[in-house]
């Protein structure tokens, strides 16, 4: 076992355990905390894929600020504990679980019966995963959709400053 | 080298977990991270593609998806507040008033 497979084996196992973890626990705060520990993995496994790049904006983007907003509204808001609405109707939890499975399957039996494309090479791989790889293209090629995103972000600003503003009419 | 499949596996299963926290949780918030968890097992699917035959788009496009991410979280998580402020409650049972 090479060293890549064992730290693709261990992100894995955190980023599952994390996930299942995320989903089960009953306290949102401690859910927000397994959700960061995901990205960590995440963060870890784009590393293996040499993308640097991506890894880096995930941890700060992602478990930094996306994070951080969500424990800041949890810990503003303290909601009541999650009432146990699946007590009363087991089979409506049943039938999520069962939808899970299929959808699972699903995309399992579309991955297997894909296409295989022509695999890039090791250097090809690091060369277009480093930032100034990524920054040439984005800022050349893809400009319109990068300024296009910047609207998107600036719409959300205002948006979330009008959403929160005390008196809405 | 570890297989492509590998990677879309793992993406798939954390989809789908964030499925069944989608269909199964109470709390507002907790389905807006079970949300979160989708968007990050697709950014996966981009990142291995990508990566594996050599095209930079995917990465790109999972630069795209993180600012999107963050607007949505924004505008979500404001919504939620003003949800709150109004029904005293982020418990989607309680928050039926667009259903007839």
């Amino acid at each position: 076992m090479t060293l890549e497979q064992g730290l693709f084996g261990f992100f894995a196992l955190i980023a599952v355990a994390s996930s299942i973890l995320m989903v089960t626990r009953k306290n949102p705060v401690i859910s927000a905390l397994f959700l960061v520990l995901n990205f960590g993995a995440l963060s870890g496994i784009y590393l293996l894929l040499r993308a640097q790049f991506i890894a880096v904006v995930q941890v700060i983007v992602y478990a930094g600020a996306i994070m951080v907003l969500f424990l800041f509204v949890l810990m503003l808001l303290r909601p009541a504990q999650e009432k146990s609405y699946f007590k009363d109707r087991p089979q409506q939890k049943f039938m999520a679980i069962v939808v899970g499975v299929l959808m699972f399957l699903q995309i399992i039996y579309s991955i297997f019966f894909a296409m295989p494309g022509k695999m890039a090479d090791e250097a090809r791989r690091v060369e277009i995963g480093t930032i100034e790889f990524i920054g040439r293209e984005l800022y050349t090629t893809y400009l319109l959709p990068f300024e296009a995103i910047a609207f998107v972000l600036l719409t959300a600003t205002i948006g979330a400053l009008v959403l929160s503003k005390k008196k809405m009419d | 080298m570890i297989p492509l499949e590998y990677y879309l596996i793992l993406s798939a299963f954390m989809f789908v977990t964030g499925v069944t926290g989608v269909l199964t949780r109470r709390n507002a918030i907790v389905v807006f991270m079970s949300i979160e968890l989708m968007l990050n097992s697709a950014n996966l699917t981009f990142v291995a593609y990508s990566s594996f035959f050599g095209d930079v788009i995917g990465q790109l496009f999972v630069f795209f998806v993180m600012a999107v991410a963050a607007a949505e979280v924004a505008i979500g998580l404001a919504i939620i507040i003003a949800i709150f402020r109004n029904k005293l409650t982020i418990n989607i049972d309680e928050i039926n008033i667009l259903k007839w």
